[in-house]
């Protein structure tokens, strides 16, 4: 029950397979992420959401399958140069680089595109001034006034609470200038009015620059509020995809979520459950 | 009555030894900071330096202004070669392992330099000017002035290095987060590669001036024992603590051997060790949470 897309696929998955020794990670898993759009990328814990972004952004390689980014096979490219091509992501576990401030966390996010050279930097002259003043004018007003967190400009990233961790974060990643931004959780352990502001985010970072987003998240009311297109997961497998709603009512979603609706196989599982 | 001028030159000769504990040690936190490896190898390579430096300067009967960057390029092409076939496919083992595998390298460098030179102590040729160098009125060894202005050049360039070329921010972006700087476009496996070949090449120098001053042997890797109290007692990630316990070690080492005698310099060095770690495991400098060995 596929859905007709809103626009062209920036990012194609063709039939990625991805094993870590006897263990079937993901298997012929096929997908696109259309232009403009929020995909979000659903399933059960172990299903291979993780594993599929890891292997969208170059941390795995796929044993089988191809990664097409705008038409081109990424499959053999390294993260970094999948990074120089567009592609941002952010982390299940936050990663920021602790002992740095929040504002030299977000400048590393152009750091793959700066075009200074060793010497130039190594003397701050020139270039490396002009271009790191440019810089550090548009991540001001761009991305640090955009996701609300100029009052902690300066502040070492390792005392900030989480939310605000995952807000740097993503800041970061916009600071890549991504083509498509990859979040994983991005709202995961937070409260009501964190995860809110997120979903607002999200949304305007979708709507005023245009970044197509991919996005893996268990908290449903969000997915369902702000996705255009949601695709589900189950041990590996793409087990449905399609709008919001559309995925909502199909059988195969609620039976991976919550059983059957068999009683009997329902108590057999919470028996499980407290056996474990 | 104390003797001032005897303390002062021995603190002197002392601060000059310190200097080269330092730059072995920022090698060491290099590596360490970068790759998260402990390359308990670091005195082998050291060792690796001074020989490298005999063989161009009396083996090819080179100048010692030509020696010496061979000496130093050579050490930086053996770390980038042992980065490559030995530590890289290691990646993601224990960290037990990786330590055992340096462990390893550096008896089989101690093999092969007895092998070709034979286990005798041999001497450098001359090569730093042999004036006596005074401080006020306090005499230091020309060696030992030397061998600290050179040190303290090199730790300068890599304290700018590691502050503002973009190499330097990438190694520090690797320490924080190996995922995230893969991620924003960092390539990794090149800052390992790069922080192999500048700390062996800057072991390597640390060889040949330490060598100069005390002659070479294949028993020159126990200086890397003295370089691993340095950065234990600094913060194994701290090129700060590097500096700061280099020079505490090495006036420690002088002044013990001067006013107790030559046998307790070890002691009393390794006395500092169990104190440090007795009040900061971590280092003076070091980050918190590193993990035990």
């Amino acid at each position: 029950m596929t859905s007709e897309l809103p626009g062209s696929p920036v990012l194609k998955v063709e039939g990625v397979s991805l094993a870590f020794g006897g263990v079937r990670a993901l298997s012929k898993v096929s997908l696109e992420a259309a232009e403009g759009t929020i995909t979000a990328i659903i399933g059960p814990n172990g299903a291979g959401k993780t594993s599929l972004f890891n292997a969208i952004s170059g941390f795995y390689r796929p044993a089988e399958g191809r990664i097409l980014f705008e038409g081109r096979d990424i499959s053999r490219l390294r993260p970094p140069a999948r990074a120089k091509l567009g592609l941002a992501r952010t982390f299940q576990n936050i990663a920021l680089f602790r002992g740095m401030t929040v504002l030299d966390n977000i400048k590393l996010g152009r750091h793959a595109h700066l075009r200074t050279n060793v010497l130039d930097a190594l003397f701050y002259w020139g270039r490396a001034q002009r271009e790191e003043l440019a810089l550090r004018q548009e991540i001001e007003e761009r991305i640090i006034d955009f996701l609300e967190i100029q009052h902690i400009r300066r502040a070492p990233v390792g005392a900030l609470p989480y939310g605000l961790q995952k807000r740097v974060e993503l800041a970061r990643a916009l600071a890549m200038r991504p083509k498509i931004l990859m979040l994983d959780e991005p709202v995961a352990g937070m409260n009501r009015e964190e995860t809110e502001d997120m979903a607002r985010f999200i949304l305007d970072v979708k709507e005023e620059w245009g970044v197509t987003i991919l996005m893996v998240e268990h908290d449903m009311g969000m997915v369902m509020d702000i996705s255009d297109h949601v695709i589900v997961l189950n041990f590996g497998q793409v087990i449905a995809q399609g709008r919001p709603a559309e995925v909502q009512r199909d059988p195969a979603v609620v039976s991976a979520y919550l059983g059957s609706g068999d009683v009997g196989e329902l108590s057999r599982r919470l028996h499980a459950r407290q056996a474990a | 009555m104390t003797d001032w001028l005897f303390l002062a030159e021995v603190c002197l000769a002392g601060i000059g030894a310190g200097a080269l504990y330092a730059l072995t040690g920022v090698a060491f936190v290099l590596i360490y900071k970068a790759t998260r490896v402990v390359n308990l190898a670091i005195g082998e390579i050291l060792m690796l330096g001074g020989y490298a430096f005999l063989g161009f300067a009396a083996g090819w009967g080179l100048p010692a202004w030509a020696a010496l960057p061979l000496a130093v390029l050579c050490g930086g092409l053996f770390g980038a070669v042992v980065e490559r076939t030995l530590i890289r496919p290691m990646l993601g083992e224990s960290p037990i392992s990786v330590f055992m595998v340096t462990v390893g390298l550096g008896s089989m460098l101690v093999g092969a330099v007895e092998l070709g030179w034979g286990a005798d102590p041999l001497r450098l040729p001359e090569f730093v000017p042999n004036r006596p160098v005074f401080i006020g009125e306090a005499y230091l060894a020309p060696k030992v002035a030397y061998g600290f202005v050179a040190a303290s050049l090199v730790i300068a360039a890599f304290v700018l290095a590691f502050r503002f070329s973009r190499s330097g921010v990438a190694l520090r972006a690797t320490a924080g987060d190996q995922g995230a700087a893969y991620s924003v476009g960092i390539d990794v496996p090149r800052v390992f590669s790069l922080a192999w070949t500048a700390a062996c090449a800057t072991a390597a120098g640390a060889g040949v001036l330490v060598g100069s001053i005390g002659g070479i042997s294949p028993t020159m890797g126990v200086f890397g024992l003295s370089v691993l109290v340095v950065v234990i007692v600094g913060g194994l990630d701290s090129i700060m603590g590097a500096l700061v316990g280099g020079l505490l070690v090495g006036l420690i080492e002088a002044l013990a051997g001067a006013f107790l005698g030559g046998e307790y310099k070890l002691l009393a060095t390794f006395g500092l060790l169990i104190l440090i770690l007795m009040l900061r495991p971590y280092g003076l400098f070091g980050t918190h949470e590193i993990e035990r060995l």
